[in-house]
């Protein structure tokens, strides 16, 4: 069953570049762009120093390690789990748990090290749990994390003295005992430890896809039995790899920790492991940096859009539905299916078409957003006759114009869309013919 | 004690066939289409609130022929529009585009008729004590869902096992592709299989919505409880579902009436247990608190232990 699907093909390397074309070997170009990317982040927080800013680049880090986590069982394993936040919300519970020690004085451990402790939690029950659910992949394996991930929010109730009840476990990160001189009595210093291990965790995981365990999930999820043919068991690599994804979700579950200092049973329950899901699968699964784009962008779009409209999450519903259909690689495939186009030096050639296709894509767009926040009016607000403001313009959501406009907007969007649409094939087409014959 | 044990089975009884209304379709499509639908329980949500809109312009009889065929519109007009396009894409695609589908289905639920649960209710014809036993009344609408369960129940046999419709659904569980060359149109069997699956959690959610409670929650509370059923009674089988159907509602049923923990249990041997921490928590633990956890737990030691299921037939 898993050995039919789509992702035959992983280019799981950022970038790889054939040595023939480029210019730079291939590890100094990665390179520099790992340092501009450290680069980039260190000056973040002195170009935007607002504390909404600062909190969300402190949530995009976390979201960041969390995510490639996650691809290390759905992108690299061909695991789907619909529980994967059980070991982001242990790797918290683990480091608030280690944090109340050192406050007492049970143990001394650096504050810098905490998330390293919720990694280790996680990565001892991430081993239990993976050993009992990966025996078989697809459905029993995406049923059995389903399980585990609901038993333990169930559970959490009964068992206060690990949990913490419905108030969850709170603690103080300022232990006293640092390596370095922050102290962690404010957010910039729990950001440049956010982005400390953020980085570790990326090369890590990346390096992980370079190792024989890597390689092997790759293979146990393109074709099991050819890999058990070999002489690798299925079920051990798929335990492995099970367990190292626990590990980093709990250093990111652990970084939560440090960040909010406060863990409740909600962080392993369905819904963030939902949203780590979503984010894996717009950001892309096929490629490795795929999950830091869907991280960056949905925890982008999160903070911004639900500050503004009620309707956050049928947005973010319809994105991953849009994106599942019509671009099952993600973000990252998108951006990566430019790659042969771009090296041609074709872009010019296709990008009218792209213009000619934003436009009714924006009407198509508007149309949507309208019906979608006068219907959410209606039924939500306090006052349904009270007027409703979109963009500046205020109007109310019982009069018959808006409604009007909606669907005529979404309408003539969706007509002109198909239309535009085609050219866009048309001109995509001739110009990858054209490559192709030049042999570019 | 009596008392208990026969309100309890009454309970189950009813409890067990609102399950098997709605694992019937799902372990049918799994079978046919080896598609795991996790929207399925938001089916059974669209039901009752379609429900909830028909009763209130023209009552709760022509309501609980409508709206489960409304959701059997809405479950085929899916199929063929969505989960045929991305069958392409593959195994996982499909199960995300099930999973996607669930979570637009809640928020579109909210999108039209707001968070708060919605005024669906037992129709007055239909409110009154059935019986009364040892002080306990047993209403009339309970005994209403029996009957139409029951009737579901016995109507889904005849159309599977004596019908040509069923013989070909039968016929394309197995032998999908020998059935196509015989000349059936398969996909299109697939639409209507999944249409039906579909049409039966509506109905499900029509006569569950009002004596349960008809809310955007419903699809997330009911959801995974009907997965644990068709696993544990086997993918695919139906037989299984309707024996797992009712095996859980058993389970959860007496569960809630049974109020001691470990520690209780020690103290009959006359160990009394004074131990702080996680340990303490867990031999405190009431077997009643333990509802909304057992299916998980009977699910996982079942995957361990016997992953086809009761009465599945292939091991995956």
């Amino acid at each position: 069953m898993m050995e039919n699907n789509t992702m035959e093909n992983p280019k799981l390397s950022v970038g790889q570049v054939s040595q023939s074309q480029s210019m730079l070997p291939y590890f100094v170009k990665t390179g520099g762009l790992f340092l501009a990317a450290v680069f980039v982040a260190a000056i973040l927080p002195k170009i935007f120093d607002s504390r909404f800013a600062l909190s969300m680049f402190n949530q995009m880090g976390i979201a960041i390690i969390f995510a490639l986590s996650y691809n290390m069982l759905l992108g690299q394993g061909g695991l789907l789990s619909f529980g994967h936040a059980v070991f982001y919300g242990l790797g918290g519970f683990g480091a608030v748990h280690v944090m109340g020690m050192v406050n007492n004085g049970d143990l001394a451990l650096w504050t810098e090290f905490l998330p390293l402790a919720g990694g280790l939690f996680s990565m001892l029950l991430g081993f239990i749990f993976g050993f009992i659910s990966t025996r078989r992949a697809a459905t029993p394996f995406a049923l059995i994390t389903m399980g585990i991930g609901e038993l333990l929010l169930a559970s959490s109730l009964l068992l206060p003295t690990f949990f913490g009840g419905e108030e969850g476990i709170s603690g103080d990160r300022m232990t006293g005992i640092t390596l370095t001189s922050f102290k962690f009595a404010q957010s910039i210093e729990v950001y440049y430890l956010i982005l400390f291990w953020m980085f570790v965790c990326v090369i890590a995981m990346y390096l992980l896809t370079k190792t024989p365990l890597g390689q092997m999930a790759n293979a146990v999820r393109d074709n099991h039995q050819r890999a058990q043919f070999i002489g690798y068991d299925p079920h051990k690599v798929r335990t492995f790899q099970f367990t190292l994804a626990a590990f980093f979700a709990g250093i990111a579950g652990g970084l939560f920790a440090l960040n909010y200092e406060m863990v409740t049973a909600e962080n392993l329950g369905m819904v963030p492991s939902a949203d780590i899901l979503m984010m894996t699968v717009i950001g892309g699964i096929t490629y490795f940096f795929g999950p830091i784009l869907g991280a960056i962008f949905i925890t982008f779009l999160q903070m911004v859009v639900s500050n503004v409209t009620h309707a956050w999450m049928l947005y973010f519903g319809l994105l991953f539905i849009g994106m599942v259909v019509w671009a099952p690689d993600g973000l990252a495939g998108l951006i990566m299916r430019h790659q042969p186009i771009w090296k041609a030096n074709r872009m010019k050639r296709i990008l009218p078409a792209y213009g000619l296709a934003l436009a009714p894509a924006l009407l198509l767009f508007l149309g949507v957003i309208i019906l979608v926040e006068i219907n959410f009016h209606i039924s939500l607000s306090i006052d349904p006759e009270a007027p409703l403001s979109i963009m500046g313009i205020s109007f109310r959501a019982q009069s018959f114009p808006p409604w009007a406009m909606g669907f005529t907007l979404v309408g003539v969007g969706y007509f002109l869309f198909r239309k535009a649409g085609r050219k866009v094939s048309r001109a995509w087409n001739t110009v990858m013919a054209e490559i192709k014959q030049e042999g570019v | 004690m009596s008392e208990f044990i026969i309100f309890s089975l009454l309970n189950t009884l009813i409890y067990g066939l609102l399950l098997f209304m709605l694992s019937s379709g799902l372990t049918l499509i799994f079978g046919l289409m080896n598609v795991l639908n996790f929207a399925h329980a938001s089916f059974y949500m669209l039901g009752a609130y379609f429900a909830y809109q028909v009763s209130l312009k023209v009552g709760f009889i022509p309501a609980l022929f409508l709206a489960p065929l409304g959701v059997a519109v809405v479950g085929m007009l899916v199929e063929r529009y969505g989960l045929r396009r991305v069958h392409a894409h593959g195994h996982v695609a499909e199960l995300l585009f099930t999973f996607g589908l669930f979570f637009l289905l809640d928020e579109l639920v909210v999108l039209i008729w707001g968070r708060n649960p919605v005024d669906y209710q037992i129709p007055a014809f239909l409110d009154f004590p059935l019986f009364t036993l040892f002080n306990s009344d047993f209403s009339a609408y309970r005994g209403f869902m029996l009957v139409v369960s029951i009737a579901m129940f016995i109507s889904m046999y005849l159309v599977i096992n004596r019908t040509r419709i069923g013989l070909i659904i039968q016929a394309s569980l197995t032998h999908a592709e020998m059935v196509n060359v015989l000349g059936h149109n398969v996909p299109s069997v697939f639409m209507y299989v999944f249409g039906a699956g579909a049409g039966l959690a509506g109905l499900a959610g029509v006569i569950g919505g009002n004596y349960l409670v008809t809310e955007p929650g419903m699809a997330q509370a009911l959801g995974p409880i009907v997965f644990v059923v068709i696993v544990v009674g086997g993918m695919g089988s139906l037989t299984g579902a309707f024996v797992s159907s009712l095996l859980l509602a058993g389970l959860q049923t007496f569960a809630v009436g049974m109020e001691f923990s470990l520690a209780d249990l020690f103290m009959k041997f006359g160990v009394n247990v004074q131990s702080d921490g996680i340990i303490g928590d867990i031999l405190r633990i009431q077997i009643a608190n333990t509802r909304a956890m057992l299916p998980f737990l009977f699910m996982i030691i079942m995957l361990i232990f016997r992953p086809k299921g009761l009465l599945g037939v292939r091991e995956e």
